[in-house]
């Protein structure tokens, strides 16, 4: 495995890297790193800075400790999994590949993630996280575990808000803060979990060789766009 | 709402070809080739009256009027019975419509040298339109042998000052897409795919394209940024600033579907604000994000409506490392908008630039971006005027699908565009063919390039270089004081 100081030898060493196993040690705030990185595994030591893995289009990009804002913005595949949590607007627009974050993430986690044909963005947020998670969804799956606050609220206010397809799995059996009435709540079923929630979870787990059992305990609710009312403004033309 | 009144004259060989060309079910073939004329839904597109061989169809407004004399237009009240009747916000299309704002351009004349300082013959000497868009080195650089270091950050190169505006795939059909990109190639300028994505068969025109990115980031990923010679964040269009982007499900079929990277039939959502941008910081932030993800190869473009306050706007978009600053005016056209935000909303160009470069030069930042000005420019002297008001270049949006046959109906929200532009049908697309329509547009880029030539040669300026911000070589006529010292110009006479 190849090593990187990204102090010493700056993010054009990084950015030279495609392919391969890489270390990238010493990060403090470091932004942009394996921005549109298309293979290769990058193992980042330290705390990255803003838009890391933005545009990542393949590979790996595996965290330590924490990340910060604008992660996987706009991501088309690969996998990003932080042990640690992440800032705010993390997986914006993000299309396709896996996002999983072991601790909690901010403000605007997964807004505008989308997915087409064969992709199909997948975010997991280990611990919760805050307001405004999935907004505008327009595919994709969003996961929050809520492991560490059982019986509390894992996400913040405004979960969902103005999503019109895809999915939010909450582990949890309390309603979201101020949920919209155009979006509906539901229990999920045993096939659902099963099906849809065990692959994913149970990848999520091996990923940071916890147990998935534990993950998976109790059951979970599916936030999902109401049909029955859209969000197409009544237009009259001239 | 009846507007128009479809007529024929003795002419009519009863072809029946105006019932075939009209798109909008205005015209109809009755029992024994005759004509059946539906009034309300005709919406003055003139494609009937093109294509008639007898020349013997017209279109006339409704010779029927309300009551004259208050305050409330004709206009004013059909829109109210129609609200009235159906609940819904008025939804248009194409630029402004607010007669009672000044085209600023109109009330600008341009200078011409006489006797001291002769003027140019452009058929005998050189003139250069060619522009450079990006940001200027900030000083020369040697290396320890003396020679100069190239350290010219990315930038791109036209051949002319005129570029062809963000229109996406969707919004228009592919077929305008192939003419617009064929043309800005040949024609060594540039074309901008809108936010709708870039259709595979464009990629070999690389090197003459802008994608944009937009909210929804619909279409974007690192191909697309890397298939492009810059790339555009949207942050705002003259036609309905602070509005976003909203293409029903409906339009989302066959290849605009695979464009976009967006299921057929979901809607596709770009909403007004992008979620990850609140400060300037953080549009810095995504600039320099795009930059990475294209190698610091490409030149980015921040584009924004023409709003109040657009000067410092500007000066914080230049300082957020973008290398061009797109300004779209009031008048500026769309695919789709509210009526009501189409008209009352924003400022017109002339004023906007003419701010945003006074602004940028004081700071002493000019040379950190380019400004390209857009909203309503109809010809070689708007051009002209907006280039001498601070802009590098313009761009056109309305003026190249007029070159493609569009008459400005303002019907393209309906999606049955009579001219085969503003539509997805391929009964309709079918109308335009790419190659004679590149055709057209090289013609009519190549006409104001030479006219540009020649106002410029009048003026005694032999490149757009020297024209930019040149406001000594404008006066103003019927404006006000303020106008005056907003535009930086003198009165005429003066
Ligand atoms: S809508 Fe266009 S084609 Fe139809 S009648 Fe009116 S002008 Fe002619
Ligand atoms: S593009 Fe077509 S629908 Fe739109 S204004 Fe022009 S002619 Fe009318």
């Amino acid at each position: 495995m190849k090593e990187i100081d990204i102090r010493k030898d700056g993010l054009e060493a990084v950015r030279k890297q495609s392919g391969g196993d890489v270390a990238v040690t010493g990060c403090l705030g470091e932004r942009y790193i394996g921005c549109g990185m298309k293979d290769g595994i990058l193992r980042i030591k330290g705390t990255p800075g803003n838009a890391l893995a933005s545009y990542l289009d393949g590979g790996t990009v595996l965290v330590d400790g924490n990340v910060q804002d604008a992660a996987a913005d706009t991501m088309n595949d690969g996998l990003l999994a932080v042990r640690g949590s992440a800032g705010d607007a993390l997986a914006y627009g993000m299309r396709g590949g896996r996002v999983y974050v072991l601790g909690d993430a901010g403000y605007r986690a997964g807004v505008h993630m989308k997915a087409y044909g064969d992709r199909k963005g997948i975010l997991v947020i280990g611990g919760r996280s805050g307001s405004f998670l999935g907004e505008y969804l327009a595919g994709g799956t969003i996961i929050v575990l809520g492991l560490g606050y059982e019986g509390r609220d894992i996400t913040g206010y405004f979960c969902g808000n103005g999503m019109y397809a895809g999915t939010i799995y909450l582990r949890t059996g309390k309603a979201p803060l101020n949920l919209s009435d155009k979006l509906i709540r539901r229990a999920v079923g045993e096939d659902e979990e099963e099906q849809v929630i065990r692959p994913i979870v149970e990848d999520f787990a091996s990923v940071f060789s916890i147990p998935a059992a534990s993950c998976l305990e109790g059951g979970f609710i599916a936030i999902e766009a109401d049909s029955s009312k859209s969000y197409s403004q009544l237009y009259a033309a001239v | 709402m009846r507007r128009f009144r479809i007529r024929k004259d003795e002419g009519c060989i009863s072809c029946l070809r105006c019932a075939r060309e009209c798109s909008f079910g205005a015209i109809e073939a009755g029992e024994d080739r005759t004509l059946v004329f539906h009034h309300e839904k005709c919406t003055d597109c003139q494609r009937c009256v093109s294509c008639c061989p007898a020349g013997a169809i017209f279109i006339t407004e409704d010779g029927n009027r309300f009551r004259h004399g208050s305050v409330f237009t004709d206009d004013d009240i059909r829109e109210i019975l129609l609200q009235a009747e159906t609940g819904g916000v008025l939804l248009s299309s194409m630029g402004a419509s607010g007669k009672d704002i000044p085209i600023y351009f109109d009330r600008l004349l341009l200078n011409a040298s006489q006797v001291t300082n002769p003027s140019i013959d452009p058929l005998r000497e050189p003139m250069e339109t060619a522009v450079f868009l990006g940001r200027r080195p900030e000083g020369i650089q040697r290396d320890s042998e003396g020679r100069i270091v190239d350290n010219l950050p990315p930038h791109l190169e036209l051949r002319t000052p005129i570029m062809f505006s963000a229109m996406s795939y969707g919004a228009i059909s592919l077929n305008v897409h192939k003419a617009l990109a064929a043309a800005a190639e040949e024609l060594g300028t540039y074309w901008n795919t809108g936010e709708g994505g870039l259709h595979e068969s464009l990629y070999p025109f690389k090197g003459s394209t802008i994608v944009q990115v937009a909210s929804g980031r619909f279409g974007v990923h690192e191909t697309y940024l890397n298939t492009a010679a810059a790339i555009e964040i949207k942050i705002g269009q003259g036609a309905k600033p602070g509005i976003g982007g909203h293409l029903t499900g409906k339009k989302i079929i066959g290849d605009v579907s695979k464009t976009r990277m967006v299921p057929e039939g979901l809607d596709a959502i770009s909403p007004a604000p992008h979620h990850d941008i609140y400060s300037i910081e953080d549009l810095a932030q995504l600039v320099m994000s795009i930059k990475e993800a294209t190698h610091h190869e490409k030149p980015v473009i921040v584009k924004v409506a023409a709003v109040h306050n657009i000067a410092p706007i500007a000066s914080g978009i230049a300082r957020s490392g973008a290398d061009i600053i797109s300004i779209d005016g009031y008048r500026g056209g769309t695919g789709a908008a509210p009526k009501r935000i189409r008209d009352n909303v924003g400022i017109p160009i002339e004023l906007a630039i003419a701010s945003v470069d006074q602004r940028l030069r004081e700071e002493r930042i000019r040379d950190r971006v380019s400004v390209i000005a857009s909203g309503g420019i109809r010809n070689s002297a708007d051009a002209v005027k907006a280039i001498a008001l601070g802009a590098d270049a313009v761009s056109i949006g309305t003026a190249a699908l007029c070159a493609l046959g569009c008459h400005v109906c303002a019907s393209c929200h309906t999606g049955r565009c009579a001219w085969g532009l503003a539509t997805q049908d391929p009964q309709l697309t079918g109308r335009l063919d790419p190659e004679k329509g590149a055709a057209r547009l090289i013609n009519l880029v190549n006409a104001w390039t030479r006219e540009i030539k020649e106002i410029m040669g009048g003026m005694g300026i032999n490149s757009i270089e020297a024209l930019r911000g040149n406001r000594m070589a404008l006066r103003g006529a019927g404006l006000n004081e303020k106008e005056l010292e907003i535009l930086g110009i003198g009165y005429a006479g003066e």
